[in-house]
C-alpha cells in the first residue's frame, strides 16, 4: 500500500512477515469465522451494483427498432453495435480529448500550487502560513454551485467565456481545499528528524522539498492526483454554464446534450454512457491498486 | 537551546533552523489563485444579491428587493426542507451501507478483495452518466420498473437518494475499509479473551475506533450532497412540481433559466451562509483545524 513508505506507528505484529506477492499485509483477523449475515449483505450489494450495469450493457446492444419495447433485463435477441457507431460518429473523440486536457491541466495546477502551500503550512508555524491553511479549511465547505453566478461575471470580464480555460481554472480552484487537507495530513507524518538531518547537511528548503518531502509524500500526492482528476472528469456545472459552442465541450456536457438529441433513442443514450465510462475503466484496470490505496488513505487515519 | 549559549551563538542556531524552513511566500500562488476563483466570487455573490442583473450589461443596485422576494418565496422554505431531508436521508443510507461493507471488506479473504474491486465500479462513472443511466432504467415504458417512479414525489425523492448512494457508497466503503484496517488487532484479541462476541466487538471496538473515519466521511458526504444538482437536473428537473428542487437547482433556474441573476445570487448567498456555518461546526467538532498529526490517538 502506498502508505508503507511513511514512518508509521509500531503495529501490533510482533514478528516480521514476508510481504505477500500481491503486496498486501497479511494479518490475522477477528472475523476469521464465517459471518453469514455479512456475507449475505455483500451479495445483496453486489446485485444492486451489477444489475444496472448489466441492464445498461444489454440495452446498449439493442437495435433502435426495438428501442421502445424492450425490457432492459432481457438479453438482446440480435445484438448490434449500431448504437456505438452512432455515438462515436457524433464527435465522441473531440469530447474525450477536451476532457483529458481539462483533467491533466487541473491536476497540474492543483499539484503545482498545493504542494508548496502544504509544505509551508507544515514546515513553518508562522501566523501567515496558519492563516493560509485555515483559508483552505473554510474552503472545503464552499459549494461550487453557490459561486457560479459571480464566477460567470468574472469569466466574462476576463474574456474567457466559452473556452476550456473557463472550465479549467474554477475546477482547479475548487479541487484545492480537499487537496490541501490531504497533503498537509501526509506531510505532517514526515519526521522532523529527517528535516533536521538534511538541514545539518546544509540543504536548502527547495532541495528538501524535492529530495525528502515529495518522495515521502507519494501516497498523499497520488490521492490528490486521483481526486483532482475525478473532479475534472465529473465536472458538469462549470462546463454547462461557462461554455456554449462545440469547440470547448467536455464529455459530461456532451452526454447531457445526447439526452435531448437521442431522448427517445434510449439504447443510443446508454451506449454513450458506456463509452464515457470506458476510458476511466481502462485506467482503473491498470492502476487499480494505486487508485484504491490512494483513496483509502483519505479516511484511514 | 541551552541557556549558556551567548546571544551571538543563539543567532547562529536560529539562523540554522530558519535556513531549513521555506518562506511563507511559497504559499502565495495557491492563496492568490484560490482567493480569486473562490473567495472573491463568494463576496461578489453577496454584492450581486443587492443588484438587478440579467447577465448582460452591468448590475444595477436595487437594495434589499431580492432578499425581500426570497423571504416571500414559498419555494425557499420548501427547497431548504428538501435539501436538509435529502442530506439526512443520504447520510443514513450511505453511512450504514458503507460502514458495514467497509468493515466486512477489511477482512483478509481473497473473495473480499475481488468483490471490493467490483463494488468500486459505479464510482468510475460521472454523476451525469449515472443520472442518465437511471433516467433510462426508470423510464416508465422502457425501464426495469414499469411504473412512473419519477412522476411521484416520494418516488422521485427516493430515486435521488438511491442514485446518489449507488454512486458514492463505493467511495465511502473504501474510506471505512482503510479505517477498519488500522484498528489494532490486540483490541479484538483482548475482547475475545474476555468473551465478547462478534456483535459486542463491533459496537464496543469497531464503531468507537472508527469515529474519526465517520467524521471524515460525514464531512465529505454533507458537502458532496450538494453535488446532487446534476442528478436532480437530469432525473427530475426539480419535479414533480418543485418537490425535488434543492437549493442549487432553485438557484440555477433563477439565474440561467429566467436570467434573474440578482435573485439567483440571493439564493447562492443563503447556500454559502448555510455551508460556512456547517463547516465551522464540523471543523470545531472534528478538530480538523489543529495542526497535529492525524495519526495521533491511534
Amino acid at each position: 500500500m502506498s502508505h508503507d513508505t511513511l514512518p508509521r506507528p509500531t503495529t501490533t505484529d510482533k514478528r516480521p512477515e514476508r510481504p505477500r506477492p500481491d503486496g498486501r499485509r497479511r494479518r490475522r483477523h477477528w472475523t476469521r469465522r464465517a459471518n453469514p449475515l455479512a456475507g449475505l449483505g455483500s451479495i445483496v450489494w453486489l446485485v444492486i451494483v451489477l444489475v444496472p450495469i448489466y441492464a445498461m450493457l444489454s440495452a446498449s446492444l439493442t437495435g433502435p427498432d426495438k428501442a421502445l419495447t424492450g425490457n432492459p433485463l432481457k438479453p438482446p435477441t440480435d445484438p448490434t453495435l449500431d448504437n456505438y457507431n452512432t455515438v462515436l460518429n457524433s464527435g465522441f473523440w473531440h469530447l474525450l480529448s477536451n476532457t483529458v486536457i481539462v483533467a491533466v491541466t487541473v491536476v497540474g495546477i492543483v499539484l503545482g500550487l498545493c504542494v508548496p502551500l502544504a509544505y509551508v503550512a507544515v514546515r513553518t508555524r508562522t501566523r501567515w502560513s496558519g492563516a493560509a491553511f485555515r483559508l483552505f479549511l473554510l474552503g472545503v465547505a464552499i459549494p461550487a454551485q453557490a459561486v457560479v453566478v459571480p464566477l460567470y461575471l468574472l469569466i466574462a470580464k476576463l474574456d474567457l467565456y466559452d473556452s476550456l480555460l473557463a472550465v479549467i481554472l474554477p475546477t482547479a480552484a475548487f479541487a484545492m481545499p480537499v487537496s490541501v487537507l490531504v497533503l498537509t495530513g501526509t506531510l505532517r507524518d514526515i519526521s522532523e528528524d529527517l528535516y533536521e538531518a538534511m538541514a545539518l547537511d546544509g540543504a536548502s528548503p527547495v532541495r528538501m522539498l524535492f529530495q525528502l518531502t515529495i518522495p515521502l509524500a507519494k501516497g498523499g500526492i497520488s490521492t490528490v492526483v486521483i481526486y483532482a482528476a475525478l473532479q475534472a472528469w465529473n465536472g458538469f456545472l462549470f462546463p454547462l454554464i461557462f461554455t456554449q459552442s462545440d469547440e470547448p465541450r467536455v464529455l459530461t456536457l456532451g452526454l447531457f446534450n445526447f439526452v435531448s438529441q437521442y431522448g427517445v433513442n434510449i439504447p443510443a443514450l446508454l451506449a454513450s454512457v458506456v463509452l464515457s465510462g470506458v476510458p476511466i475503466f481502462a485506467v482503473y484496470l491498470v492502476a487499480r491498486r494505486a487508485l484504491i490505496g490512494g483513496l483509502m488513505g483519505v479516511g484511514g487515519k | 537551546m541551552s541557556s549558556t549559549v551567548t546571544s551571538g551563538g543563539e543567532k547562529v542556531q536560529r539562523g540554522k533552523v530558519r535556513a531549513g524552513r521555506p518562506s511563507a511566500v511559497w504559499a502565495l500562488p495557491a492563496v492568490l489563485f484560490f482567493t480569486f476563483f473562490a473567495v472573491v466570487p463568494m463576496a461578489l455573490a453577496f454584492y450581486l444579491s443587492f443588484t438587478k442583473w440579467d447577465g448582460l450589461g452591468d448590475p444595477k443596485p436595487v437594495g434589499l428587493a431580492n432578499w425581500q422576494k426570497l423571504l416571500d418565496d414559498p419555494r425557499l422554505t420548501q427547497s431548504l426542507g428538501i435539501t436538509v431531508l435529502l442530506t439526512v436521508a443520504s447520510w443514513v443510507f450511505q453511512t450504514v451501507v458503507a460502514l458495514l461493507l467497509g468493515v466486512w471488506a477489511a477482512g483478509p479473504q481473497r473473495n473480499r478483495a475481488v468483490l471490493s474491486a467490483i463494488f468500486f465500479v459505479p464510482f468510475l462513472l460521472s454523476s451525469t452518466a449515472i443520472s442518465i443511466l437511471f433516467y433510462a432504467l426508470l423510464d416508465p415504458n422502457f425501464g426495469i420498473i414499469q411504473k412512473d417512479t419519477l412522476g411521484s414525489t416520494s418516488g422521485a425523492f427516493l430515486a435521488i437518494v438511491f442514485v446518489g448512494g449507488w454512486q458514492f457508497i463505493p467511495f465511502h466503503t473504501l474510506i471505512y475499509q482503510g479505517g477498519a484496517r488500522q484498528i489494532p488487532e490486540v483490541l479484538y484479541q483482548a475482547a475475545a479473551i474476555d468473551g465478547a462476541g462478534r456483535y459486542r466487538q463491533f459496537f464496543s471496538i469497531t464503531l468507537p475506533q472508527l469515529r474519526h473515519t465517520i467524521t471524515t466521511s460525514t464531512v465529505l458526504l454533507v458537502v458532496g450532497s450538494l453535488t446532487y444538482f446534476e442528478t436532480v437536473l437530469i432525473l427530475t428537473k426539480g419535479g414533480p412540481g418543485t418537490d425535488t428542487a434543492i437549493l442549487p437547482y432553485l438557484m440555477y433556474e433563477a439565474g440561467f433559466k429566467t436570467y434573474d441573476f440578482g435573485y439567483a445570487s440571493a439564493i447562492a448567498s443563503t447556500l454559502v451562509l448555510a455551508a460556512t456555518g456547517l463547516s465551522l461546526i464540523l471543523i470545531r467538532l472534528t478538530g480538523f483545524g489543529g495542526m497535529r498529526s492525524t495519526r495521533e490517538g491511534m
